[in-house]
Parts: C-alpha cells; structure tokens; sequence
C-alpha cells in the first residue's frame, strides 16, 4: 500500500501553482490537506504524475468577510472552523459541523476545500454547505468562475472541475439572524463518515428555507423549497409540521429504492429540523450526531 | 480477596504496574518493522483478485526476471497442511503460491522483491494474470448444499468435518417449553495494531534461517516452516520480537512466512514483509462467522431439560496450521453447553470450505459464538416463561456444592460459584432499578435494556484434551530456565511470548513469590527458538498456568541448590537451614542470593566439595496434576439505550464479575478484562467483514472495517472472585480470552430486551443500526407509505 512514483511541487503562489496544472494536462493532482488523496495515493486508486501541494499559497489559507458572505480559501482547515480562527456564517453554525468531522488529527490537516473537490457524499461540508447555499469559486487559466454547489458536484466523487482548475474558495452566505440552522449526521461511531445527514436552513420570518438529505451515495438531495416537506408552508412552529411521507417521496423520486434506508434518511432529516426548531430563541452547541 | 492469602509486595497477587511498559508506552518496543539489516529488500505479493478461478497462466515481464516469482520457482517447497486426526476429517494443501487454482481473493500469486515496498508494488502491478473465474462460494450453508461448486475437487463436497453427538435428546421433546432460534455472528478479522510482518536472512556461520516475525508461537512456526521448506529443525531460528497484539492472528504460520523463507535461500540477502491493513483485511485474519438453529426445551419454572443445535462454521478455503479448520466447529459441540447442568443434548456440526480467507482463531475462538447462541436463546426461553433471565439462569448454572463438576459434554469444572457471579451481577447493575425505569420510558424516546450473559472459559487445556483432537501440535509438558546472574538477578526463559499479558512482569512475580528476587532484578526471555525451551507459544490462556507452573517450579530447584550452598558458607547443618525470601537463614546468621551467586560463579574455591554441579542454572518442567484445563468464568451485565428509529445504541452501564482463580496481578487481569471487553464490543455492534456474491472481500480500510474506539467502549465495573483451581500451582486459572466472549451475547440480550415490547429482536452479531432498524421496522409491519409530495 504504498503511493506509485509521482513528483511534489509546492508552489507559493496561485498562478505557479495554476501554470503546474497547465504543463501537465489530465495528470495531475491538486492536494491541500491530504487527508483524502494520501489514502487514495496508497491504495493506487489515484495515480497522478504530479502532486501540486497548494497548503504553502498563503492566500488559500484566508477567511473572511466579502459582502453578505464569508469567503473561505480552500485550504482553511476543519480545525480553524471549528476553533473560530475563520469567522462563521452564523452562532456555532460552521464550527459545529466543523466539529463533528472525522477525528482532530484530521480536522487539523484536512480542509473545506479539499474535501468539496473530494466530493464524498458523504463528507460532512458538501451536505452542510449546499443547506446554507454556498458557492465554490474556481480558479482556471481564463480566469475565476462561481457555481452553486449543486452545479459544482456531477456526481460521487466527481465534480465540474476541469483538469486546470483549481478549487481556490467557498464562498457562504451570512445567515439572516431569524434564521436556523440544523445539522444532524447518523454515524456508527464517532468520527466515521455519516450513513445519512440531514440539513435545514430555516427562517420562519420569511417562512422559507431549504433542505438536504445527505450521505446518499450521490450528491446530497436538495430540496430548495423546503416548504414541501413542512405542509406547504414554513410556520413557526415548523418542526411539528414535519411531513415524513413527503420526504419520503422526495428520496425516493430521487432514486432512493431502499425503504428501510428511506426511513432513516427521512427521520435524520426530522431531527435536523426539531433540531433547528429548538435553536430558535437559544443559539446553544447541539450534538452533531443524531441524539432526539 | 477471597484467597485469604496475604501477597509478597511484588509476590503473586500483587497490583504490579508492568515493567514492559516503559519501553511500549514510551514508543520504545522493538517490533520486527523496526528490524534493518544490511542488504535488506522488500517484498510485495502479487494477490488473487477472485475469490475461484482457475490459473490459465501468469506473465512475468522478461526484464523482471529474478526479481517475480511463481509457482513454479518454488521448487521442493511443500504446501502448508493442518489435519486433525478427527474420523473424516478432509484435508487442504494450502501451497505458498497458488497452483493450478486460487480458493480465495487474496491468495498469493507471485512474490516481488525490490529495494523498498512501493517498488515491489510496481513489479506487481507489470505481472498479468490470465484466471478462469469459477462460481465463488460465499454462503457457507450453500456450500453445504448438493451439487454446489466445490473449492477442493477432489473431496466431493466442501465440508472438512461433520460430527454429531447425541446424549439423549429424545427424552426432552415432551417439555412444555420449545424455543427455536437461528442466531449468527457474522465474519470478522481480528485487528492487533501491528500486524504480520517477516524479515528474513541467512546466517552463514550457523547455517541457519532466521525468521524474524511477529508470532505468538515461535516454536510451533519453527517446526511447520521446517517442513514446508524441507529444512532440519535446527537450521531454522525464529525470533518474536516486540509484538503489537496477537489474539490469535500471530498463532498461524502464514503462506507469506513460507515464501519469505524459501525468497531469502534463493536470494541470499535479507528480505521483508510486513502486511498492510488492505492484505491484513482481505486476505488474511478472517474469524467468527458461525451460522446456529438452536432448540431449547424447558420446564414452565426454567429448568432446561435439553438442547438441540446445529452449527455450522464457515471455515473458509483452506486449513490453518497449527489449529485446522475444525477446530471452532469441533469445539461447539464440547463447549455449547457452558455452565449449565441439564440432562439432554444433541449437537451435529459442519465446518465448511468456502472461497474466503481461512477461519482463524480469535481471542475467545468458538467460546464467544457458543456463549451468543446460548445466551440468546436462553433469553427466549425466559421471555416464553416469563421469568426473568436470571431466573433462568440461576436455575441452570451448576451449583458449587457440585465442584469438581463433569458437565453433560464430560468438561471437567475444577472449581467455581457460578450462580454468585452471576447474582453479584445483577445486584451490581441493579436490575430492579433498570426495570422501574424502564417502566417509566425516557423522556427522548429511546427505550432501555438490560442484557446479561455468563461463560465459562476453558484454559491451558493439555495433552489429554488435545491429542483427541490430532492437530499438527498437542501441548505437553511446559519448560522453564531460571538462572541466577553472579551479582544475583534473575533470568527466566520460557518458550511462550509476551506480547500484551504482560508477562514480563507477572512471572518475575511468579518468581518472586518463590525466590526472593527483585521484580526490578528480574528479565524475562522469550521470543527466540534460540534461547529458550521448546513451547507450543501463548494460546489458549495457557501461559500462566503452564509457564508460570514451570517458572515455579525451576525456582524452587534454585533455592534448593542455593540453600545447600548457603548452608555450606554459613557452617551450618543443611538440615537446620531455610529458604526464605531471598535468603539462606541458619541458626547463626543468613545469606543472601546475591552473595551465594558470587561465590558459585566467581570463587568456586570456596564452595562445599559435594556441591550440584548443575549450578545455580535450571531447566525445569510442569504440567498441572489434571490437565483438562482450569475453568475461569464470568458473568457480565449491561444496561443500555436503543434508539428505535435509528439503531443507535448507547452502552450506559457495564458490569464484569470474573472468578480467575488466584490472580498472580489483578491489575494486569482487570486489563484482559478491559481489552476483551473492547473487541467485544466490537463482535456485538460494530466488526464485520461482509462478502458479496462473487466472495469479494467489501471492507477493505479501516473506514470500512468499523473498531471501536474510546467513544465507544465505557469504563466497565469490574469485581473478582477468586476461586482456587485445585490442580494448578497457586491455583491459577487461565484468563486471557474471557473479557471478549461474553459481550456480545449481553449487549444484543440487552438490546433485544429494549426492543421486546415493540415486538422486534435482533439474532445477528453486529447488531448494527441497520438490522436493528429493520428488525423494528418489520415488527411494526411495512414502513411507512410513500407519499407524493410534489
């Protein structure tokens, strides 16, 4: 289980690190915290020319405000979420989830970015991050580009990202303070990734929010209009107005055959919410993993 | 304590913290991956990647000539055969490289030798395969079938051994109680740390192999890899170092051992190979996976009137030397019937081949399957009564008044109070606090269970038990050396390993307890053919009992030999001299140990004319007065929380009574206890290794291949007994194995007893949130009905 030859650059800036991918079409690999492609390195399940390490590009490693949302360069780590050294979209929104991935020695290398261009499904920022409606901002030779992250992620493992482009940020949106969050993941232990995820962002001002099933072995379901799955309408006292049967439609015109994984995927959603729905009034630390 | 016997401050029975862990937990141990030699090389094996196929040919590149090696290179090299003398018993020829036919995914192919491992790993990947893929066997009951694909042509089925005991079955049928379960475990692979490893090199002046390689028996590894590379015993030498757990995984001579050996004659430099977690997965520690229909019959009050099972054991492609592919089906038969004393019992078992790695065997090996079978069903018989468990099993356990105790399967119980571990138990977990409760429901809609479960563990069992059995290796008689050094410490040497028990500083305490010597002055040997007595290695739970007997026993010659010497320099009468704690005491004045020892090595002038020649160095043997083994046990107890809509289970509460006999440490045993406690816990929520259809292995890393970790293993409560065994020395009893067969059977009681109201039960090991999820789902009928909400 050892990696096959490949050469390591670690360029200081974006744009050597953007005429890498240049000079080496298709066969190289962009790393930022390592913590998926080492292990794909050993197993030989990715055998790339060339490692481009972009942890030394100082800009990647930047958070902060632009707007009405917080950017974040790729290669800000689990760990600078979770401990706050990157500001957060909303009280203990990002670092909660941050928190809750994996295990510290992991947090403390792997980063947002890295693991979005991952694109595990089951990964906790592609759930989390497509509920708060985040954009990923990509670097290439003709210049940057946004997409949603529905429009980022193809697929399992698989991303828009083009062989010279760069995932160089995420950008998320600042939270409307009458807005909550919930996140709950179903794992079998602590630090394994999730068999399911589900996310809300909900603002029963407005009476809107979005939803998303994740873990789903594709990527995540996201249900824009969240209204569907509360009776039509977001009220505020939401969570009692959960729709099980709704959600379960949802998973299963999404292709979800399974019934018994329907309804798993479909409580941890109706946790998410209860979830979101107890923050109201008393932005406390809730348990990322599915306590009632 | 109830031994009533006041400990020596370093003697047997005192909480010693462990000598050997100031080198391991400073990250000092020397393991056979620290091992560097001149010249040294890597290997990398080119692996099957189907589970059954036939070998049309291998291509070896010509530029990697001299560097792969097939099948066909391994000239005179015979395969790995482990028999057992049981009637009908079918014997595999496991070759060191696959000839003709791969039996498994995984299998070894051909060898790659280059300056590191991520260069053999390119050899591999340049050496095509040319398989024929056969149907793969993945399901050890349809293998058992007529008329499935067979893994060995020429046996006619794929069953290495059916046995059938019947003591009177028939007279139970007629109970008014039936209780019929069929109750699995699933498929694990045992995961010590370290894993297999082996650097190997020729000694040109001894003309000897040595063996480097992490092993738990490196006698027996030392004979079996004789006769595969058809090499005298003595121009083999293995050496155990440090080695990072075993549980059994380290008792088996591997195919990898055996190309490793034949690799360093052929090339004359040293080569490595040390197993990655993928080989380790896939290809290697296989255990567990026991298929049970299991009847009970009982009286209304519990009181079994019999058991009626059949077993079946996957045992994957090949036979494992030394301990064979029947031994875990084998011993289900011996030992299903635990601790209870009824009258009536039948048991017919298979162990089957299949296209999977072979079944090895793991801490607790056929004890953990049988106790979960057992256990399980005995909580049904409990709820069809409507008695509590206890009850029911209160009324079974063999009474003490009936020690020593010949069970129904003639296991002969040395000594015990079952029915006090098992009350204590539930005293200590407050069964009748739990079910009020329970009664009162929780406020986040989990429910609460309460599991129990009891075993009893067979250990150091010897020659009489083995020899029935006819495997390649039958313990005897087990050796010690005790020498003193001339500025008087102490130098054991015993044949077994240490690799976890902590015997480096329990048999410095066995030896203390005899003469005198420090523990600090005190270094244990082992580990190296070379340098110690013949052992059948560390299995069974036997060290304690057997090499520390043997320890025991050597000192005791010691201080014989010291006292006549004593005797001699003090001007007294042998026979008005003593032995004590250390010292030669007269009438007039005393002597110490390392006085004694400086006189016999460094002025033998001064020494008495008729003194021992033999010096003050001893070899010394000893086998217990009954070797049918000593009977350790415990009864666990377990309070905790299911989550019915998600399967999330969360241990609140674990109790752990044990009766080990005399403890030579009780804080080394509370340690078995804990780490068994872990892989427990692992067998009963988390470990296994599925296969699909086509016999592919699908957890393949340890994101897949679920172990606990600290957030998942609580703090138990421990409490001892401790019960002499009435035929070893200081009354010992083997321990190692039982803090991992008991949980699984009390976790999935407990949570079965969470989930009874609901009308669900779950009768697999690992009780996963899946299953627990869909046995809750089927007991409430279809799930819910999709509904469209667009």
């Amino acid at each position: 289980m050892k990696p096959a030859r490949f050469a390591l650059e670690r360029p200081r800036d974006l744009a050597a690190a953007l005429a890498l991918l240049a000079q080496t079409p298709g066969a190289a690999k962009v790393m930022a915290g390592g913590q998926s492609l080492g292990p794909m390195l050993n197993l030989r399940l990715a055998e790339p020319e060339l490692i481009v390490d972009v942890s030394g590009v100082a800009e990647l490693r930047h958070a902060g405000r632009d707007g009405d949302a917080i950017v974040y360069g790729c290669c800000v780590t689990h760990a600078d979420i979770e401990d706050g050294r990157a500001p957060d979209v909303g009280p203990n929104v990002m670092a909660r989830v941050a928190s809750g991935i994996a295990y510290r020695a992991v947090r403390n290398r792997g980063t947002i970015g890295g693991s979005l261009a991952h694109a595990d499904p089951a990964a906790d920022w592609l759930s989390s991050l497509s509920a708060l409606g985040a954009e990923v901002e990509i670097a290439g030779p003709s210049g940057r580009r946004r997409l949603t992250l529905p429009a980022f992620v193809t697929g399992a493992l698989s991303t828009a990202l083009a062989a010279d482009e760069i995932l160089v940020g995420v950008r998320v949106p600042v939270m409307n303070p009458s807005s909550r969050f919930g996140y709950v993941k179903h794992c079998r232990k602590v630090g394994e990734f999730a068999h399911a995820i589900g996310a809300v962002l909900i603002d029963p001002e407005t009476a809107t929010g979005r939803a998303v099933f994740g873990a789903v072995e594709a990527p995540p379901v996201v249900v824009d209009d969240a209204r569907v799955l509360f009776g039509g309408r977001i009220r505020p006292a939401f969570a009692a107005d959960f729709d099980a049967p709704a959600a379960d439609g949802a998973l299963a015109r999404a292709g979800m055959a399974d019934a018994v994984d329907r309804h798993i995927h479909v409580e941890v959603l109706r946790r998410a919410a209860a979830q979101a729905y107890a923050l109201l009034g008393s932005p406390s630390r809730p348990d990322v993993r599915s306590a009632a | 304590m109830s031994g009533g016997r006041a400990p020596l401050s370093e003697g047997v029975g005192a909480r010693l913290p462990r000598k050997e862990d100031d080198r391991l937990m400073r990250g000092r141990g020397e393991y056979v991956g620290d091992i560097r030699m001149a010249g040294m090389q890597d290997v990398a094996f080119v692996r099957s990647p189907l589970a059954h196929a036939r070998i049309r040919a291998i291509h070896v590149p010509e530029d990697c000539r001299g560097r792969v090696f097939t099948a066909a290179d391994l000239d005179g090299v015979k395969p790995i055969r482990a028999v057992s003398g049981l009637p009908g018993f079918k014997v595999s020829e496991q070759p060191p490289l696959a000839v003709d036919k791969v039996r498994q995914v995984g299998e070894l192919l051909a060898i790659c030798v280059a300056p590191t491992r991520a260069e053999a790993e390119d050899l591999a990947t340049r050496v095509t395969l040319d398989l024929e893929e056969l149907p793969a066997l993945h399901d050890m009951l349809a293998a058992r079938e007529p008329g499935a694909a067979l893994v060995h042509e020429h046996w006619g089925d794929n069953v290495y051994l059916e046995t059938n005991v019947n003591i009177g079955i028939e007279a139970a049928f007629d109970a008014p109680i039936k209780v019929s379960r069929t109750i699995s475990t699933g498929r694990q692979c045992m995961a010590p740390i370290e894993g297999r490893g082996a650097v190997v090199h020729l000694d040109r002046r001894l003309d000897q192999l040595v063996v480097h390689t992490a092993s738990q028996m490196p006698h027996i590894v030392r004979t079996g890899l004789s006769e595969c590379l058809g090499l005298e015993q003595g121009r083999v030498r293995i050496v155990s170092p440090d080695v990072g757990g075993g549980f059994g995984y380290k008792a088996i001579l591997l195919a990898e051992e055996v190309c490793l050996g034949w690799l360093a004659l052929r090339c004359g430099h040293p080569v490595r190979w040390l197993e990655d977690r993928r080989e380790h997965l896939t290809a290697n520690a296989n255990c567990r996976e026991h298929h049970y229909e299991i009847t009970v019959y009982a009286e209304r009050d519990g009181t079994i009137r019999g058991v009626d099972c059949e077993a079946t054991v996957d045992s994957g492609a090949y036979s494992a030397y030394p301990f064979s592919a029947c031994l875990e089906a084998a011993q289900v038969a011996s030992i299903l019937p635990g601790p209870y004393d009824f009258p009536a019992y039948r048991c017919r078992t298979w162990s089957v081949a299949t296209n999977k790695c072979p079944i090895l065997p793991y801490r607790g090996v056929a004890r953990t399957g049988v106790c979960f079978a057992l256990e399980l069903a005995l909580d049904a018989v409990a709820a069809e009564a409507g008695l509590a468990p206890e009850v029911v099993r209160l009324k079974n356990l063999v009474r003490p008044e009936k020690m020593p105790f010949d069970n129904i399967t003639k296991k002969h119980f040395d000594s015990g109070d079952y029915p006090e571990a098992l009350t204590r138990a539930v005293a200590a977990i407050d069964a009748a606090g739990v079910r009020a409760r329970q009664a009162a429901g929780e406020a986040d809609g989990r429910r609460i269970g309460l599991g129990l479960s009891i075993y009893c563990e067979q250990a150091a069992h010897g020659t009489s038990v083995y020899s029935g059995w006819g495997i390649p290796m039958v313990p005897g008689h087990e050796q010690a050396g005790a020498r003193l050094t001339p500025d008087g410490g102490l130098e054991l040497r015993i044949g077994a390993h240490s690799h976890g028990q902590g015997l480096e500083t329990t048999l410095a305490q066995v030896a203390h307890e005899v003469l005198g010597v420090p523990v600090a002055r005190t270094r244990l040997v082992h580990g190296d053919t070379a340098m110690t007595p013949y052992s059948t290695g560390s299995w069974g739970s036997r060290v304690m009992v057997m090499a520390g007997g043997a320890v025991a026993t050597a000192c005791a010659e010691l201080a014989e030999r010291a006292r006549l010497i004593g005797a001699h320099l003090l001007q007294a009468d042998p026979a008005d001299v003593r032995f004590e704690a250390g010292r030669v005491v007269g009438p007039a004045g005393d002597v110490g140990l390392p006085e004694i020892a400086r006189i016999w090595y460094l002025r033998p002038q001064d020494l008495p004319a008729d003194v021992n020649p033999g010096g003050l160095e001893v070899t010394a043997g000893y086998k217990p007065q009954r070797d049918s083994g000593t009977f350790s046990y415990a009864a666990h107890a377990v309070v905790l929380a299911v989550d019915p809509m998600l399967g999330e289970v969360e241990i609140l509460d674990y109790v752990i009574v044990e009766d080990g006999g005399v403890l030579v440490n009780p804080m080394v045993v509370d340690g078995q206890i804990f780490g068994g406690l872990a892989q427990g816990i692992g067998t009963a929520l988390l470990e296994e290794m599925p296969f699909d259809e086509a016999g592919q292995p699908l957890a393949s890393t340890l994101a897949d291949y679920l172990l606990p970790g600290a957030c998942e293993v609580p703090a138990p409560r421990v409490d001892h007994m401790e019960t002499p065994s009435p035929y070893t020395r200081f009354g010992v009893k083997g321990i190692g194995e039982g803090g991992a067969i008991a949980p699984p059977a009390a976790i999935v009681n407990a949570i079965n007893d969470a989930l009874r109201p609901l009308g669900a039960q779950v009768l697999r090991s690992p009780a996963t949130p899946r299953r627990i999820v869909e046995a809750v789902l089927a007991a409430r009928g279809a799930p819910e009905m999709t509904r469209d909400a667009a």
